[in-house]
């Protein structure tokens, strides 16, 4: 099969997999206590039974299940997640709004953590009971221990009270002025702590990966033949071993993208980065429903994305992979 | 095990000195002789003593206000200081921890539930079934779990019952994929062709004969879950939706976060005892990993 078809097979298994979110989300509001008309009658400060009735008839309310199904269904695919009652605005603008910031988050820190845990695996595996070697493992060991959330407030102890090199706090600075090119660096500056912090968590599992699975490419046949043919030992594990050690983590890294958006929400409220994790957690203190949902669909989206990309970023590094 | 001695005399060596050892007490052996593994058990220990018996010895109401707050540990009689409504951070580590490691129990245990039954059913039946349940199970992945548990609790309430429900109905996926994996292996195997042919029905074929023989990776993964289980309650706490009526490790973090600058110690110590718990657990794993699964040491 070729690339295209292999895409389109994806794309067209995306959109059934978000077909399902769209009915999840729909099937819990349906089941969860209380609905739009109770929060809004909530916010009047109390409303009688017939002004209660009467917005349930406006918003569909009173209609059978499988028709307010396929009305939300409906208004999904013209881009429209429903209003925002707490921000006064429509939950599709609110969640673009907040989401390049999620997005930057989350991919650095797992270009981050793939570099730096494939380079810890190599060196590693170069020597199995090394200091490296030693320090992957307890890598790890870390990794998977530590709360999120604490690690990043240890680093804000560490590097905003006792060396102060880092702000503490959100995404840019207000009074910084300048072009683009200072403002972005301010950017990129607010974003190391929060970074390194996601990071952390895949970091290990990176490492090890790359650990096993170099280890097991250096014991193949062909990278003896590479050192039998006099390649220096430098073009051995970077050229021919690397190639084909990448194939796992990459796999790995892909089938991440979830939990890091997880992770994402929890370094989001430690760094107060303002991404779709803190419209989250502002939106659930506030009962606003139809934002809450709206964010469960677009990082399912952004999931469903990333893993038809690392699809095709598989298939350049391994031309052996055909179809999936 | 006694096998193992038939193959070696097989090989025509020294004829070996049948030892027959039972296979509990030779798993046992092989747990122990991973330092770190009983390391992660004594710690653990420790753990679960401190939490349920401290409160017995150390009787300070952690929700009571005993002092100033931020009281530095150590200082004015306090071993771990107290936080920001002056309570005492010690009594609030015991009593939270109880709290943590419940939590994290029941939730591994709906996990591993769910996991088990779905992972078996795939694994057995194969065919349409498979391809459904696994269809099912790539649904979940999709669905970032930390999001997908923070709008169950948000739509139901933040209930000791709703937290555990949510991070159990979100985490079973590994465990189904482990239970399929191994249910493939295991439903080719001569003794469950034989118990087949015997007419033996289905549930007792999943539940009697492969279960029990799949459970190694299962226990070990379910252990992990446990681990995975107590963090992702405090992440759940530490973003302010757990029980209001309960203390856990995660909550005090939460609560005390806003003063971090301030005293950093009310939010290391907690952290410290979910670090220290999670990496008793994970050590453990490793062990476990090593005892049930003695083919893999031998590499």
């Amino acid at each position: 099969m070729g690339l295209w078809s292999t895409v389109a097979e994806r794309v067209g298994y995306g959109l059934l997999l978000l077909v399902a979110v769209l009915i999840l989300n729909f099937a819990l509001i349906s089941i969860a206590p209380g609905d739009i008309a109770d929060t809004i009658a909530g916010d009047m400060g109390g409303a009688d039974a017939s002004v209660i009735e009467e917005i349930r008839t406006r918003y569909g309310l009173d209609q059978p299940f499988y028709v307010q199904l396929w009305r939300y269904l409906s208004r999904v695919v013209q881009f429209d997640l429903g209003y925002s009652y707490f921000y006064n605005t429509p939950v599709t603008t609110l969640i673009l709004e907040k989401l390049p910031a999620t997005l930057l988050l989350v991919f650095s820190a797992q270009i981050l953590a793939v570099i730096t845990g494939t380079l810890l695996g190599v060196l590693a595996a170069k020597k199995p009971n090394g200091a490296v070697s030693l320090t992957v493992t307890f890598l790890s060991l870390f990794g998977f221990a530590a709360p999120v959330f604490w690690t990043g407030i240890l680093l804000i102890i560490l590097f905003v009270s006792i060396f102060p090199l880092f702000p503490v706090a959100g995404m840019m600075d207000v009074t910084v002025e300048g072009g683009f090119f200072v403002k972005t660096l301010d950017v990129l500056h607010h974003l190391v702590l929060p970074m390194i912090t996601l990071a952390s968590i895949f970091l290990a599992l990176y490492s090890r990966l790359a650990r096993a699975s170099m280890l097991e490419v250096l014991g193949a046949d062909y990278v003896r033949t590479a050192r039998a043919k006099g390649v220096p030992e430098r073009g051995v594990l970077y050229k021919h071993a690397l190639r084909n050690a990448l194939g796992p983590v990459v796999t790995v890294a892909g089938l991440q993208f979830s939990a890091v958006i997880s992770g994402a929400v929890v370094v989001e409220a430690v760094f107060s980065w303002p991404g779709l994790g803190t419209l989250a957690l502002q939106s659930i203190l506030a009962r606003d429903t139809p934002t809450i949902m709206g964010i469960l669909f677009f990082s399912s989206v952004v999931v469903i994305i990333f893993n038809i990309l690392t699809d095709i970023t598989l298939r350049f590094i391994d031309p052996r992979i055909k179809s999936g | 095990m006694a096998e193992t001695a038939a193959t070696e005399d097989r090989t025509g060596q020294e004829p070996l000195e049948l030892k027959i050892t039972h296979p509990l007490s030779e798993m046992a052996t092989m747990f122990f002789a991973n330092h770190a593994a009983v390391a992660g058990l004594v710690l653990l220990i420790f753990i679960i003593l401190f939490t349920f018996l401290g409160p017995y010895i150390h009787t300070t109401d952690p929700f009571e206000m005993v002092w100033a707050p931020f009281s530095p540990p150590g200082e004015e009689g306090f071993l771990f200081g107290t936080d920001y409504l002056g309570r005492d951070i010690l009594a609030a580590m015991m009593v939270g921890g109880q709290v943590s490691m419940a939590i994290g129990l029941a939730a591994a245990v709906i996990s591993v539930v769910i996991g088990v039954t779905v992972g078996a059913f795939a694994g057995y039946y194969g065919g349409v079934i498979e391809e459904a349940l696994m269809r099912f199970t790539e649904f979940f992945q999709v669905l970032p779990t930390l999001l997908f548990s923070m709008v169950i609790v948000a739509l139901f309430g933040a209930t000791l019952l709703t937290v555990t429900m949510a991070i159990g109905v979100v985490s079973w996926t590994a465990v189904a994929r482990v239970t399929r994996s191994e249910f493939l292996r295991i439903r080719e195997l001569e003794y469950v062709a034989a118990a087949r042919s015997g007419s033996a029905r289905d549930g007792y074929l999943i539940f009697r004969v492969i279960l029990p023989n799949a459970l190694p990776p299962i226990i070990v993964q379910a252990n992990l879950m446990v681990g995975s289980a107590i963090l992702f309650e405090a992440a759940l706490s530490f973003l302010g939706l757990s029980d209001p009526n309960t203390m856990s490790w995660g909550q005090v973090i939460g609560s005390n976060r806003p003063y971090i600058l301030d005293a950093g110690f009310a939010v290391a110590i907690p952290g410290f005892a979910i670090f220290f718990t999670v990496l008793a657990i994970s050590l453990i794993g490793d062990g476990l990993n090593d005892a049930l699964n003695p083919k893999l040491r031998q590499r």
